[in-house]
């Protein structure tokens, strides 16, 4: 009877605590999460698997099916365990890439051998869209020229050259490090770096080689150079659609009606579109050829209302993530304040959690069971990151009380329950406060990773301007993000006034 | 009639080092007892041990002619005043707050909070109107007067105070010193009193325990510590305070 009334006054004080800031995200999480399942589709971080991931979505809109895109959810991984666990259904891959990190193996397949391979998992893929996007080194032309540069081969005669490499083409069996060995080139400066700042940091002269892929729009927009892949190392990227078995036939066939359609020119064209004009849907529109209709159907949102949905869908993320790690901080706080191993367990399990960078906590939580790629995963990682501010000033907040004052407490008889009710926790509530604050600001920052897994929010266009090279849409994502930041600081700073004791304050 | 607190070879060790040996006293009713010692003497840890804010390793604590159960502990602190050096009052709380905290925790009838604590603060001549004051709007001697009002809210049967006047300024002291005699007599209130100042305790004390090193080494009245010295300590300590007096 005891523990269960303690229990009870403690979340009553935390309901206190909390109500106030998080309330509102809560409402908007319960109503957006009330809506109907259509098929999804993904797409990878780039500007080509964007574009294709908008045809599909318009194919299967043509063919009166309801569709989703998920934009840029991240590499080849992520999308292929969405795929199989069902948190996508389609998303547009490349048979190099499926032979080599989905099936794993170094020999080229025929069409029937991929069939079947994936067949087994459960996986269908539609012939090939037509053209072949296969890995390059490129570089400016006048530079390639100069030094009479023309095959990869030549390479290797500049070892000076510096080079500037994605990170995901580093890490590939059919990347960096075999291709050094069968070219035997051995640089002396590599470096890791975001494929569309990379073409920036090419064209600027940071350095001299870069990977890309065939299609890039960029290799034209920039006068740069694809080197000829003289000893025939990267396997073809023919284009085509992963899709689960599991799809209905008319969602399937509106897929089928892809094969064939695009050649290397007409995707070359289609991206540059895309960078042109910042609108994948509209690139997607030149796909289909009648401008009539795509004008009904893909007459882009106004700025006002993107911004509204990002900002509303990052405060979501951020206010339900902090919502969690208030209620569950704030006990564990408690707990971890009366020291000893558990203490020193609780604490260290939370500072663990913010020693691990968010991105890979974010990539460790999607091949999860009830993780995957969602807005689910998205919260789950804020409320670990903020965790630890509200536990560690919880936990030093009811330290940091006087012994004289902890003993007087316990003098007057009051129970333990009411002892932390009426006085340790409102002692304490400034440091609470303070740590509380801290979480609120870091969520709202690392908020804008959850875009990465297509999670949405006010990431989405720092991600696609990232992705663009394009500044302004960056600065669309990143100054509201940092406005939102301040506004939270200083919602914080009045709720002080509220939450903390007069006595505290005087 | 029995003592109100009897210890019977109470022990207490903290790590390696002995805060109390083996001791037996017994608290009367109605009297004011005063510990006294130079510090680390064991006096605040007897305290401690009477309202179970540290539990005794060895020996028995009898309160009213009874042991105190584990659950009975939080009744026993409530039949309890307790007043320490700073006043312990809680910042976040106001001087009227802090001195209802029980009271209102326990449910009392507003009618009789409120006639309680303007009988309290005739008693300990503590302004009303300075009641909706927080402990730091307050000086020392102001917050003692409230420690001591929610030591006494309700009416509890043993008085303890841990060198109440400690850290207060000698003109205060002596006020204070005054009042506290003055409350103690009309209430007949049993108080022990923690002090390493001979001079309050000769004041104040019906009876003085004098404390060294974890034992007790004499009790009795001044005039029986300072005509029949126990040992030569007991001598030593009267002096001290003495030529302290002096300077």
């Amino acid at each position: 009877m005891k523990r269960i009334r303690k229990k009870g006054s403690q979340e009553k004080h935390l309901q206190r605590l909390v109500f106030f800031s998080c309330l509102p995200a809560f409402l908007i999480f319960i109503s957006s999460s009330l809506s109907a399942g259509p098929v999804v589709i993904g797409s990878k971080k780039f500007t080509e698997s964007y574009v294709l991931g908008e045809i599909a979505k318009r194919s299967l809109s043509d063919a009166n099916i309801v569709a989703e895109h998920r934009q840029g959810m991240g590499g080849t991984i992520i999308l292929w365990e969405a795929l199989r666990t069902g948190q996508i259904d389609a998303y547009p891959e490349y048979t190099g890439t499926i032979a080599q990190e989905i099936l794993k193996t170094e020999r080229q397949l025929s069409m029937q051998e991929f069939e079947s391979a994936l067949e087994k998992l459960g996986i269908g893929m539609t012939e090939p869209l037509g053209f072949n996007n296969t890995y390059a080194l490129v570089m400016q032309r006048n530079q390639a020229e100069r030094l009479g540069v023309h095959t990869i081969s030549d390479l290797q005669k500049h070892p000076e050259l510096k080079y500037g490499l994605t990170h995901e083409f580093l890490d590939r069996h059919d990347g960096w490090r075999p291709l050094a060995s069968r070219y035997q080139l051995n640089p002396q400066s590599v470096v890791g770096i975001d494929h569309a700042l990379g073409y920036a940091a090419l064209k600027n002269g940071s350095f001299d080689v870069k990977d890309a892929y065939s299609t890039d729009a960029k290799i034209a927009e920039y006068d740069l150079v694809a080197l000829e892949d003289d000893q025939q190392f990267f396997p073809r990227y023919q284009a085509v659609f992963l899709f689960r078995f599991a799809l209905p036939t008319p969602v399937i066939s509106a897929l089928r009606q892809l094969e064939g359609t695009i050649d290397e020119a007409r995707m070359i064209k289609l991206n540059a579109e895309a960078e042109r004009t910042k609108d994948y849907a509209r690139a997607a529109s030149l796909y289909f050829n009648n401008g009539a209709r795509s004008t009904i159907f893909f007459s882009g949102e106004s700025f006002a209302h993107k911004l509204a949905r990002w900002t509303l869908r990052h405060l979501e993320l951020a206010g339900f993530s902090l919502l969690l790690s208030v209620i569950v901080g704030i006990p564990l706080g408690i707990l971890a304040s009366r020291g000893g191993a558990v203490g020193h367990v609780i604490l260290g399990f939370a500072g663990v959690m913010q020693t691990i960078p968010s991105l890979a906590l974010l990539a460790l939580l999607v091949p999860l069971p009830f993780f995957g790629i969602s807005v689910r995963t998205a919260i789950t990682a804020l409320f670990l990151y903020g965790l630890l501010p509200i536990v560690r000033n919880t936990a030093t907040g009811l330290q940091d009380i006087p012994r004289s004052l902890r003993e007087s407490a316990i003098a007057l008889g009051l129970e333990r329950g009411a002892q932390l009710r009426k006085i340790f926790l409102p002692i304490a509530s400034r440091s609470i406060l303070a740590g509380i604050k801290t979480s609120a600001v870091i969520n709202i920052g690392t908020a804008t990773l959850a875009a990465l897994i297509g999670a949405g929010g006010l990431g989405e266009p720092i991600l696609s301007g990232l992705n663009l090279n394009d500044h302004v849409t960056i600065l669309q994502g990143a100054i509201p993000a940092a406005v939102l930041a301040l506004l939270v600081q200083w919602l914080f700073d009045l709720l002080d006034r509220v939450l903390i004791p007069k006595g505290l304050r005087l | 009639m029995s003592a109100l607190v009897q210890l019977v070879e109470v022990s207490k060790r903290y790590r390696d080092a002995p805060a109390l040996h083996p001791t037996t006293l017994a608290i009367e009713r109605g009297k004011t007892t005063v510990l006294i010692g130079p510090s680390g003497c064991g006096k605040s840890t007897l305290l401690r041990l009477i309202i179970r804010l540290i539990e005794p390793d060895t020996g028995t604590i009898d309160f009213d002619g009874a042991p105190v159960t584990p659950d009975k502990i939080d009744m026993l602190r409530r039949r309890i005043g307790y007043v320490i050096q700073e006043g312990g009052l809680f910042p976040h709380l106001t001087a009227r707050a802090n001195v209802l905290l029980m009271a209102r925790h326990l449910g009392k009838p507003d009618e009789e909070m409120r006639r309680r604590l303007s009988e309290l603060c005739a008693l300990t001549r503590f302004p009303e109107n300075l009641l909706a004051r927080y402990p730091v709007e307050l000086s020392g001697g102001q917050r003692q007067r409230v420690s001591l009002m929610r030591a006494l809210m309700l009416s509890p049967e043993l008085l303890l105070l841990d060198e109440p006047l400690g850290a207060l300024d000698p003109l205060v002291r002596a006020s204070l010193q005054k009042d506290l005699k003055e409350i103690f007599s009309r209430l007949r209130q049993t108080v022990l009193l923690v002090t390493h100042d001979l001079a309050e305790a000769a004041y104040l004390a019906d009876e003085i325990v004098l404390m060294n090193e974890g034992r007790i080494v004499q009790r009795g009245s001044i005039a029986d510590l300072r005509g029949d010295p126990a040992s030569d300590f007991v001598t030593e300590f009267i002096n001290a305070q003495r030529s302290l007096a002096l300077v």
